[in-house]
């Protein structure tokens, strides 16, 4: 660690030097694997730096805990597909109208129950009213929505099955995400904030599993398990730039195999987008905290009391910082659906969006947005790299063994779970030792 | 309208899992409950001690049968709790000593240790699934049933079977002795004492000499003990499962939570205030409703009011219903 008094008159000493070496990292990969990985990883991990990004917004500028990060993920990529892919008529047809209607009965039975339930009178009528209207709203909803989902599901089922999406391009589907996850986020942090932090915390990893759950069984919304593959992309497609004049002979010109050639274009273009909204973020967010806001927010994190003796409304504005942090995650959500090309909900797992991302965070810095995108992108780079350095690291220890040996093959299968044992070591070691990460905040 | 046979279909397909489930969440609740009575944060790893208590008492369970030792009808699993128990204590007191100690020395924020404790479950996640993999285990042995489906329709008559299976019984028996002799220790004993003197007063607790140490220590070994209890019970009456228990940190959580966090009489109460209204919300009353119906007439559908792929949907509903109108839960929170 270096010592801040030294150094307090510079700004981030160490964060050029830092990103030289990340950068170094994957020229790397680049020189000893091959480009396209190295690219493969910068295009996540500038994914997960934003991420980080928002988890940063709720943890560092707010210290609120999110166990929910999968979640509002999970709700980007779903943006992905009721944004861009093109609308199914035939299941329009068959069940859209009906659909929307049972939808709508459903919002109205809760907004109704929600407006109905202050102005009715304080007695024990009041909560036997309120749920019998719930459940009469409950069974009407049910009535519309089951014959709707049949109708839906039964239109084409190996290809479609579902609504289908607007049909608009998809780079309207990043904010889209940023909207379905900052709704979800309001719920949660509606009800839990204000009261014990960990609540908050219990709170979105219910609401992670929920959209989980309705991602996987919701046919008629998003084919469930069936995955949406195809997903329209904002860039070319390598095939068309392969067969393309003036592709071939800008290869040509470079010197380079257009087949390899036309995949990195394309990633490059992808990492183009990418740095642009990781730009924009980082900007809006550095003039955020030194804003009056920033300050404020940051006095609330420091000392809730005194905020609160000074007219501040706490937990108003831990619901604002909270839902601007999960509108960013669910961006970046968005983002990696169009990266991929598919939604495949079964992926979607709590290890992997969400403690990863906690990682990205605590290792970068909690409270300093460069450290939230070093941290994104080292652990991204980590989390790629450690199983093949497990592996190799395990051959090398097992190469005096024979190769049918038990020990050797259960060793080796065992490797793919030495990621979450490094990655919850790396937390909790960082957290004792150097809880201010690799950039601390200012 | 044949009301007998509905009662017999509703106790076998709703009360009778709901109980056991509800068993099994309430050991879990315990847990977290103790943790935060005593240590006042919420352990997102108590899933994964679950998983791990559950582990040993798997690998011993295998190397008791293959040894030949048993309990005859009973599993052998119920022989290996003990060595379960004591593995996982010492996991639990090494956890602390090396991570939470430092926390408790430095009086960090409660939502820092909810942090290091999603670290530590990350952590165990590894190792669990490093020792075991990810494969489904089975390690119930003995007698499969105590009421047999067949033999309850020959006794009774009626056309709709009931059984209850061994791992069933064993899970309630067991989370009634297990209840039994905690709230004992918590109430009748010295230590137990000074464990809810601290809970309540930290302050005074120390001025009166109490042992700080000592009551996270014990705090520990009670623990050790509810999650493994939980965990093996949960996998004697399913399977063991590595992942599972992840999935079932939401109703654990949301169990403590509607009890009021941090008192154990609250945890058994949200225990099975969880499981019961899941059972009920995902089962589908189909049968249930054609016996009490009139003759010969059948409802359309399933009469399922969720699919049981919302079973988190209940956990959580509950939770915010109560996070919403009662946020100490139905008993008085924080205190134990």
């Amino acid at each position: 660690m270096t010592h801040t008094s030294t150094h307090s008159a510079k700004p981030l000493p160490r964060a050029p030097l830092y990103f030289a070496a990340m950068a170094a990292l994957i020229i790397a990969v680049g020189v000893l694997q091959s480009w396209n990985s190295a690219l493969a990883i910068l295009n996540m991990g500038l994914i997960s730096a934003i991420m980080a990004l928002g988890v940063n917004l709720q943890w560092g500028y707010a210290g609120l805990f999110n166990v929910g990060i999968m979640g509002f993920t999970a709700l980007g990529g779903l943006a992905v597909v009721l944004t861009s892919m093109p609308p199914v008529p035939a299941a329009w047809a068959a069940g859209g109208g009906r659909m929307i209607v049972a939808l709508l009965v459903g919002l109205g039975t809760i907004i109704g129950a929600v407006l109905i339930y202050p102005r009715l009178p304080k007695t024990r009528v009041r909560g036997l009213f309120l749920t019998a209207f719930l459940v009469v709203g409950f069974f009407i909803y049910r009535t519309l929505f089951d014959p709707a989902v049949a109708a839906i599901e039964a239109v084409d089922a190996s290809t479609a099955g579902y609504l289908g999406g607007l049909g608009l391009p998809v780079m309207l589907a990043w904010p889209v995400g940023a909207l379905l996850a900052a709704g979800a986020a309001w719920i949660v942090a509606k009800t839990a904030l204000g009261l014990r932090s960990d609540y908050l915390a219990i709170a979105t990893l219910g609401i992670a599993e929920i959209i989980l759950a309705v991602l996987k069984n919701e046919d008629w919304l998003s084919r469930g398990v069936k995955n949406v593959n195809g997903l329209p992309r904002p860039v070319p497609y390598e095939i068309d730039l392969q067969q393309s004049e003036w592709f071939l002979s800008l290869m040509a010109k470079i010197g380079a195999d257009p087949v390899i050639g036309s995949s990195i274009f394309v990633k490059l273009l992808y990492a183009g987008f990418f740095l642009a909204v990781i730009g924009i973020i980082v900007l809006a967010m550095e003039l955020a905290l030194k804003s009056p806001w920033g300050r404020m927010m940051r006095a609330i994190r420091d000392n809730e009391v005194a905020s609160e003796a000074m007219g501040k409304d706490v937990t108003g504005r831990h619901l604002q910082i909270f839902v601007l942090g999960a509108a960013i995650i669910g961006f970046a959500g968005a983002m990696m659906t169009t990266l991929d090309g598919q939604l495949t909900p079964t992926t979607y797992q709590p290890l992997r969006y969400t403690f990863l991302v906690w990682v990205m965070v605590i290792v970068g810095g909690s409270g300093n947005n460069w450290g939230a995108v070093l941290g994104g992108m080292l652990i991204w780079f980590l989390w790629v790299e450690v199983e093949p350095i497990g592996a190799w690291i395990v051959s090398v220890l097992t190469s005096g063994l024979a190769d049918d040996s038990a020990l050797k093959a259960g060793l080796m299968d065992r490797v793919a779970y030495m990621r979450y044992l490094t990655m919850g070591v790396i937390l909790l070691v960082v957290l004792r030792f150097s809880p201010r990460g690799l950039l601390p905040e200012k | 309208m044949d009301i007998l046979n509905a009662l017999v279909a509703f106790t076998n397909f709703v009360v009778v899992p709901a109980t056991t489930y509800g068993a099994q969440l309430a050991l879990g609740a315990l847990g977290v409950t103790l943790i935060y009575g005593v240590l006042r944060f919420s352990n997102f790893a108590h899933g994964e001690t679950m998983s791990f208590g559950a582990m040993v008492v798997v690998l011993v369970t295998g190397l008791f049968q293959s040894w030949g030792i048993s309990l005859g009808v009973l599993p052998t699993a119920l022989l290996a709790l003990p060595f379960g128990i004591l593995v996982t204590a010492l996991l639990l007191l090494a956890t602390d000593k090396v991570v939470y100690k430092f926390y408790r020395k430095v009086k960090a924020a409660p939502v820092m240790l909810v942090i290091v404790s999603t670290g530590v479950m990350f952590v165990l996640n590894g190792v669990v699934r490093m020792i075991v993999g990810t494969d489904d285990r089975r390690f119930a042995d003995g007698a499969r049933f105590v009421v047999n489906a067949r033999d309850f329709k020959e006794w009774s008559g009626l056309s709709e079977g009931l059984a209850i299976r061994t791992t069933q019984v064993i899970t309630v028996v067991v989370a009634m002795i297990t209840v039994a002799a905690l709230f004992w220790f918590l109430n009748k004993t010295r230590t137990g004492k000074s464990m809810r003197a601290y809970s309540d007063n930290e302050d005074l607790a120390l001025l009166s000499g109490i042992n700080p140490e000592r009551v996270v220590t014990i705090t520990w070994l009670l623990v050790a003990a509810l999650a493994t209890i939980a965990g093996a019970l949960y996998g004697l009456d399913k399977s063991f499962k590595p992942f599972i228990f992840q999935q079932l940190l939401l109703p654990v959580f949301a169990a403590a939570i509607v009890g009021g966090i941090g008192n154990p009489l609250g945890a058994i109460a949200g225990g099975f205030v969880i499981a019961f209204s899941e059972v009920t919300l995902t089962y589908a009353f189909k049968k249930v409703v054609t016996y009490l119906g009139p003759d010969s007439w059948v409802p359309d559908g399933l009469v399922q009011l969720l699919s049981t792929d919302y079973k988190f949907a209940v956990s959580f509903a509950i939770l915010i219903i109560v996070l919403l109108f009662k946020p100490t839960g139905l008993f008085k929170g924080q205190n134990i």
